[in-house]
């Protein structure tokens, strides 16, 4: 029987709650190919996670342990699951799209001579043949893609293509496996330091009900200011795509984005923002998103309740000022 | 320190795209720029050659119309460029770009190869990963920051949500990195001349194909996104549609 491997992302023991879209993802995958669905925890000493991944709806669970694989490094991480995936090969291996698994699963892939559908963000399953969706061209497109190799396929999913709180638990726990791997020791060529944040992070824009973003079509930091003032007029928070922060236009702590905060907020009003994945990922949870931009093609218009379609310059000052009116 | 820049020339960002008839990709006549992540790339080896002295090499994988991206590139300093021309080019999974730009630059010795972390195009993220386990070299994604040490050098990779690790690693070594790791600099005028007097190496399909094989994975179909949302667009002149949201804001979405 063809097996389904998801691997659960852990870092410095801790489990990280995007495996469960993933689980829930292969679980969707399992239930309408008929294939076996097992899971994987890679690590030093995570036998923990293995038993709290156990309690879901799974075949079985492998603890994938080495002492070198704690730090994590792309050398040991790709390794050990080249042998791994040696002795209990799948026809499909699923993981979250996270900065780690970007980091090694290019790797391990190629070292099988095989390669990874990355960031995917759906999957079909037609006629006996399963297609993967990922955007393309900052999401202006989305392409059914076939996996064309002999396997095993490797699938990375954007985090949010599949819901967290779908994965179905068990009747009874799954079987834990644990599988020692021997990593030798001239594998592992980087050495990482220890995790930090640059500075503490002065606004906390997780907390905020009203945000209002500003992307490329700010245009000039001092254009900054209209979009402060909107704010201001609404009681929100400002905050900025990525671009805008790595100008220096606004801090880096109030980047919305993969790399920067995630938001749900009551309403997003996005001011010339073009709606990359990357910042997509970072705001499409919010209640409500109204989006302003030139472009009638910009993605962010696919994920916006309200869309206005013109010049920013135009329509912000009026719209102060009748924010400023309504609130009295 | 010899420096390898892998470059892609990609649709202008705010290029209006059109499908093909087959519905399979863009159609191409488009206006085209360079990956964002790549110029930071160009910009970061050329600062390190800067301190450190060396050469940097910048390599593409494209038609004829990518020769651009090179030119930008010795215009701002590169010091010789490498061109892998063909349409097909267009075509390949990350696997295969890979493997054509390792074919091409078999005969030299890099200390750092640059590729940007990925493409506003395809979005892969991988070819500079691939690219590194090809050529049995470490690697390490997103950086943000490149300094020299005694054995090799520390980078800053960039993890999710503010946080930040420094790797040390041995060099030759593969980077992918990250956009606003640097300030971009313009090109020139006699930069733009002295570009044109530069090597450019020119490389057919031909000469790395035996390297490449199929791609692995295959663009079924391309199509605009299906909208899971009801997009209601407000139109008419600014005062009115500044009026209309700020009905939509008061009585549909409750915030003010």
């Amino acid at each position: 029987m063809d097996t389904i491997l998801v691997i659960v992302e852990q870092r410095e023991g801790k489990l990280n709650r995007v495996s469960w879209e993933t689980i829930a993802a292969g679980q969707a995958i399992a239930a309408q190919t008929g294939w076996t669905l097992e899971a994987a925890v890679v690590g030093s000493g995570v036998a923990a996670i293995a038993s709290e991944v156990a309690a879901k709806k799974l075949a079985k669970v492998y603890d994938v342990e080495s002492l070198r694989l704690e730090p994590y490094t792309p050398d040991a991480f790709a390794y050990a699951l080249q042998e791994f995936l040696g002795k209990h090969p799948a026809k499909l291996v699923l993981m979250p799209h996270t900065y780690q698994v970007r980091d090694f699963v290019p790797k391990l892939a190629t070292a099988l001579q095989t390669t990874a559908i990355s960031d995917a963000i759906g999957y079909r399953y037609e006629c006996g043949k399963l297609v993967f969706t990922r955007q393309m061209f900052q999401g202006k497109f989305v392409a059914d893609v076939s996996f064309a190799g002999s396997g095993p396929c490797f699938v990375t999913f954007q985090n949010g293509s599949f819901r967290a709180d779908k994965v179905e638990a068990g009747a009874t726990p799954a079987p834990v496996e644990t599988v020692n791997v021997e990593v030798p020791d001239n594998i592992v060529r980087n050495q990482p330091q220890a995790v930090f944040k640059e500075a503490k992070q002065a606004v906390d824009l997780t907390q905020a009900e009203i945000i209002v973003s500003v992307g490329r079509g700010i245009k000039e930091q001092k254009n900054i200011e209209l979009a402060k003032q909107l704010a201001d007029a609404l009681g929100g928070e400002l905050a900025a795509s990525r671009p805008i922060c790595d100008n220096g236009w606004l801090p880096m702590d109030r980047q919305i984005g993969s790399s920067g905060q995630t938001v749900a907020p009551k309403l997003y009003l996005a001011l010339g923002i073009s709606g990359a994945i990357q910042h997509i990922v970072g705001m499409k949870g919010s209640r409500s998103i109204v989006a302003i931009n030139k472009d009638s093609e910009a993605p962010i218009f696919e994920i916006a309740d309200y869309a206005v379609v013109g010049n920013l310059f135009d329509i912000v000052p009026p719209l102060i000022e009748e924010v400023k009116k309504a609130k009295g | 320190m010899k420096i390898l820049v892998c470059m892609k020339q990609v649709p202008q960002k705010d290029a209006p795209l059109k499908l093909n008839e087959a519905g399979t990709w863009i159609r191409e006549d488009v206006s085209y720029e360079v990956n964002e992540p790549d110029a930071f790339a160009l910009e970061e080896a050329l600062r390190q050659k800067e301190k450190h002295t060396g050469e940097v090499v910048v390599v593409t994988a494209g038609p004829a119309r990518a020769l651009q991206v090179l030119r930008e590139a010795l215009a701002k300093g590169a010091d010789r460029a490498i061109h892998l021309e063909d349409d097909a080019f267009v075509g390949l999974d990350a696997y295969n770009t890979a493997r054509a730009i390792a074919a091409a630059i078999e005969d030299e010795k890099f200390d750092l190869i640059f590729t940007g972390l990925q493409s506003d195009d395809y979005g892969y993220a991988q070819t500079g990963v691939i690219l590194a386990q090809i050529l049995g070299l470490p690697h390490a994604t997103i950086i943000m920051q490149i300094e020299k040490t005694g054995g090799g050098i520390r980078v800053k990779r960039e993890l999710e949500a503010g946080f930040f690790q420094f790797v040390d690693m041995p060099l030759p070594a593969v980077l992918t990195i990250q956009s606003g790791i640097n300030k971009l600099r313009y090109a020139t005028l006699i930069g733009i001349k002295q570009a044109k007097t530069k090597p450019l190496r020119k490389v057919t399909l031909a000469e790395v194909q035996s390297s490449m094989g199929a791609n692995l994975q295959k663009i079924e179909k391309l199509y605009v996104p299906q909208k899971t949302k009801n997009t209601e667009f407000l139109e008419g002149p600014p005062a009115e549609v500044a009026k209309k949201l700020l009905d939509k804001l008061k009585n549909e979405l409750r915030v003010i």
